[in-house]
């Protein structure tokens, strides 16, 4: 099963991305920030990345940027979460690189639907 | 798959108020005018979250109160708004309401709507007043335009044009995913536009150099056909053409020589896609692109609907299971005390293996091992008892931290200018004491800016600072915790404290105190100088309250002053209420403990020392002090092994500020006891805070030093006053 690198700062919501994911029976690894993720990005063969925008010491937007850096990641599909309903972020984290987006707030079910489009 | 997110809540609400208590701190940090980008930052991201959980786990009225707290933070983050006073003053506000609802949802409890949709219209006010966000206006629009089309256009069906720019792989997008997508909304007929590919041999296997013709069959509309390209929006040239029924433009098609693969994957998989849509994946698709959606609108649809499924009965249906289970929370413990745990079990398996293998064919001569072994478990059991105790253990900062404010809206409600030091924040006490101690911290606190600190006007007449300091600190010393309050105010008016309290009859009218005895007669029960009872020090609560609470935890709290220049508050608690260092003493057949920490001397009784005064009470003269002797029998009517002073001990104990001795027939050894409450198991007793089972498995009582210094004063004074009557 794919491997889906899990990025968020806030608690509650990676405990349901990665409940939710799991249960689906993929293989998750989560990350508080973005030097986290970057650091396990590092370590890991991950097939899909799911990131919040806001979050301390790195945001989503300069992850996407890192990993994009990265051989391992340049075709590996990024998804941001976000809850901004305006084009800026989006328009932000798409130039640095990202696949799509995900806007919350988002049930485990269309969280799931999108990933499974993205996977194929 | 349908998943319960309300397992999630608690870790919602957890981490909602730590959020909350950041965006707290941060704006009281903040400079009205020249306010620190990062702080504005942090404030924003922890309303943002608050925000985004709060939607997604279906508790709607907080994720709406949020977005206009939120799209204010963004405005100043932006520089669009500045940073005002009242701005700062309605966004605490704001944060009150917040922590008032989240409470009232984790308690199931009525949220008080009023409250909310107060402060809610001044933020919108706020929102509107200045600065009215021209933002705003253009996103209506948008949406506006967007719902008209999406309404008008229902058409025969779609011709698309799709040409993804030559970085498109790169952002991880895959046009057949997106063509299957499209397959989705209806029958297609796509071609692929192999005129923009390269010669062979300049191919470069990571671009992008195809481009495809669709046709999209059946009633979708443009804005379904505009979101499966959501995502890719900016990475192709996109051209989306209504067919004009009976019209149907027929695409040039292209047949595709097998050997010019530029992405073998891609063009292998799909030459030419032809699919009926099964009736049952068009509402799949329909859920699936809506999650994946871009335009304004999408994302408004999808925050309604989703309340309107699971989340939305969760608040209530839990609420009822939850009830009670929600005040006992959870405690947050750091990964390093879980380690030391989990090494420490490992240590005591092992020494038990050993001993469980020497036990097997035990000889006499194989003592000293098991000796070793032994004093090698109790090593590990101190430990781990130790590692334990650390997992209740938490900063003190987690009480401190509500001070910032309370000192910051009672300064500006008091007319005074008042600056708060904290240091020591980092010094760790049991969770339950910190619970406790709350109460009797923000007296303390609210006692020192309502009484200790003077106005600017009078700090400046007596030539002191305008700007009063109140300093809370706090650190380990023994086995306890010492938690000071000081300010640097006008200090504990003597005069005027001995006047009301020989007022009261709390002393008599010719008895001379020392200051310091003066002093603490704040904290005698039905004592209060305050003239005019204000809301700020609280009414009917006094300082005896203070006392009696903290010596409820088995502390002790104490008050040094000087007049002009300050008072400080000083309290001293045992770090837990689990364990105690105890000396076990004996008393007729019965065991009792006396707490270390309260043991100055014990001491073989001389009978010159002894004096009886009138009324049957006695004295021991000690060092040019005297006394009171707690015949312990006596207050627990017990039958002594002897009642003869000579013949027994008396252990010098002091509680409360005070010394007394204790009458016991014998000393016997010290130990660490496990506190069991006599409250919860039985009743309280009077000179007992406690009982606790001893090795042989007997159950001893624990000695409340402070209550039997108090009640033998108190009987020695009775008897006094009685023998002056007769």
């Amino acid at each position: 099963m794919p491997t889906i690198l899990a990025v968020d700062d806030s608690a509650s919501m990676r405990q349901m991305v990665t409940f939710t994911l799991k249960g689906a029976g993929f293989t998750v690894i989560d990350a508080v920030d973005g030097v986290d993720a970057l650091a396990k990005a590092k370590t890991a063969k991950v097939d899909l990345v799911l990131t919040d925008v806001n979050m301390p010491r790195m945001d989503g937007i300069s992850l996407i940027k890192e990993l994009r850096a990265l051989p391992n990641f340049k075709f590996t599909p990024i998804l941001m979460l976000t809850t901004e309903s305006g084009t800026g972020k989006k328009t932000e984290g798409k130039s640095a690189g990202a696949t799509g987006w995900i806007v919350k707030p988002f049930n485990p079910d269309q969280l799931l639907a999108t990933i499974k489009k993205v996977l194929g | 798959m349908s998943i319960d997110i309300s397992q999630f809540l608690d870790t919602f609400y957890e981490e909602s108020f730590e959020g909350l208590d950041t965006m707290e701190t941060e704006l009281l940090g903040l400079n009205p005018g020249e306010a620190d980008a990062e702080s504005i930052n942090t404030i924003f991201r922890a309303a943002h979250s608050i925000k985004g959980g709060s939607g997604t786990f279906g508790l709607m009225n907080v994720a709406d109160f949020t977005h206009v707290l939120e799209t204010l933070l963004d405005e100043m983050r932006d520089g669009r708004r500045d940073v005002t006073q009242p701005a700062v003053d309605l966004m605490l506000a704001s944060v009150d309401v917040l922590r008032e609802m989240l409470t009232a949802l984790r308690n199931s409890e009525e949220v008080d709507s009023v409250r909310v949709s107060e402060v809610h219209d001044q933020l919108e006010a706020l929102l509107k007043g200045e600065a009215a966000s021209a933002e705003d206006d253009i996103v209506e629009g948008a949406v506006g335009d967007e719902e008209e089309n999406a309404a008008g256009n229902s058409t025969a069906g779609w011709n698309i044009g799709f040409k993804p720019l030559s970085h498109l792989f790169k952002t991880g997008n895959d046009p057949v995913r997106i063509i299957k997508e499209l397959s989705e909304l209806g029958s297609i007929k796509a071609s692929i536009d192999l005129s923009v590919m390269p010669e062979f041999d300049l191919l470069d296997p990571e671009e992008c150099c195809l481009a495809w013709q669709i046709e999209l069959g059946g009633d979708a509309t443009e804005e379904q056909v505009r979101d499966v390209f959501a995502w890719v929006d900016e990475d192709c040239e996109l051209v989306i053409e209504a067919i004009v029924s009976g019209a149907a433009e027929e695409p040039e098609e292209v047949s595709i020589e097998p050997e010019v693969i530029p992405t073998p994957e891609v063009v292998a998989e799909e030459p030419i896609v032809n699919t009926e849509p099964a009736s049952a994946s068009a509402s799949a698709s329909a859920s699936a692109s809506a999650s994946a959606s871009a335009p304004v609108s999408v994302a408004a649809e999808t925050a309604e609907a989703k309340p309107s499924a699971a989340p939305a009965k969760k608040p209530t249906s839990s609420a009822t299971k939850k009830g009670s289970a929600a005040e006992s929370g959870s405690i947050r413990v750091g990964i390093d005390k879980v380690d030391a745990l989990i090494n420490m079990v490992g240590e005591l398996v092992i020494t038990q293996s050993m001993l469980n293998q020497l036990g097997e064919d035990f000889t006499m001569d194989r003592v000293q091992k098991l000796q070793e072994g032994l004093s090698e478990l109790e090593r590990h059991t101190r430990e781990l008892q130790e590692n334990v105790m650390q997992i209740r253990m938490l900063p003190i900062s987690f009480s401190f931290n509500r001070f910032p404010r309370l000192v910051h809206d009672l300064s500006s409600k008091l007319n005074k200018k008042i600056e708060l030091k904290m240091s020591g924040e980092n010094t760790e006490l049991d969770k339950t004491v910190m619970e406790k101690i709350g109460d009797p911290l923000v007296h303390l606190v609210r006692n020192s800016l309502d009484h200790g600190i003077e106005s600017p006007e009078e700090r400046v007449a007596k030539g002191k600072p305008e700007i009063g300091i109140l300093h809370l600190n706090a650190y380990h010393q023994g086995g306890n915790i010492v938690i000071e309050i000081n300010d640097d105010g006008a200090g504990l008016n003597s005069d005027r404290i001995l006047q009301k309290a020989i007022e009261k009859g709390i002393v008599g009218e010719n008895d001379s105190l020392s200051d310091e005895k003066i002093h603490e007669l704040i904290f005698a029960p039905g004592f209060s100088t305050a003239e005019v009872v204000s809301d700020v020090s609280g009414r009917g609560v006094g300082m005896d309250v203070v006392k009696r609470n903290i010596r409820d935890l088995g502390g002790v709290v104490e008050v040094k002053s000087k007049k002009d220049v300050g008072s400080t508050f000083t309290i001293r608690l045992p770090l837990t209420l689990a364990i105690l260092d105890g000396q076990l003493v004996r008393l007729g057949d019965e065991t009792y403990i006396v707490p270390l920490v309260s043991i100055i001397e014990s001491l073989q009784i001389k009978a010159e020392n002894v004096n009886s005064i009138a009324g049957g009470a006695e004295l021991y003269k000690l060092r040019e002090e005297y006394l009171p002797i707690i015949r312990l029998h006596e207050v627990f009517e017990i039958t002594p092994v002897n009642s003869e002073l000579v013949n027994g001990l008396l252990v010098v104990v002091e509680g409360d500020g005070q010394q007394a001795g204790i009458f016991v027939d014998d000393l016997l050894g010290q130990q660490q006891v496990v506190i069991k409450s006599l409250e919860t198991n039985y009743k309280k007793v009077e000179g007992l805070s406690g009982a606790t089972i001893l090795g042989d498995g007997t159950v001893a009582l624990i000695l409340d030093v402070a209550g039997l210094v108090t009640l033998s004063r108190e009987r020695v004074k009775a008897l006094k006053s009685q023998a002056a009557v007769a």
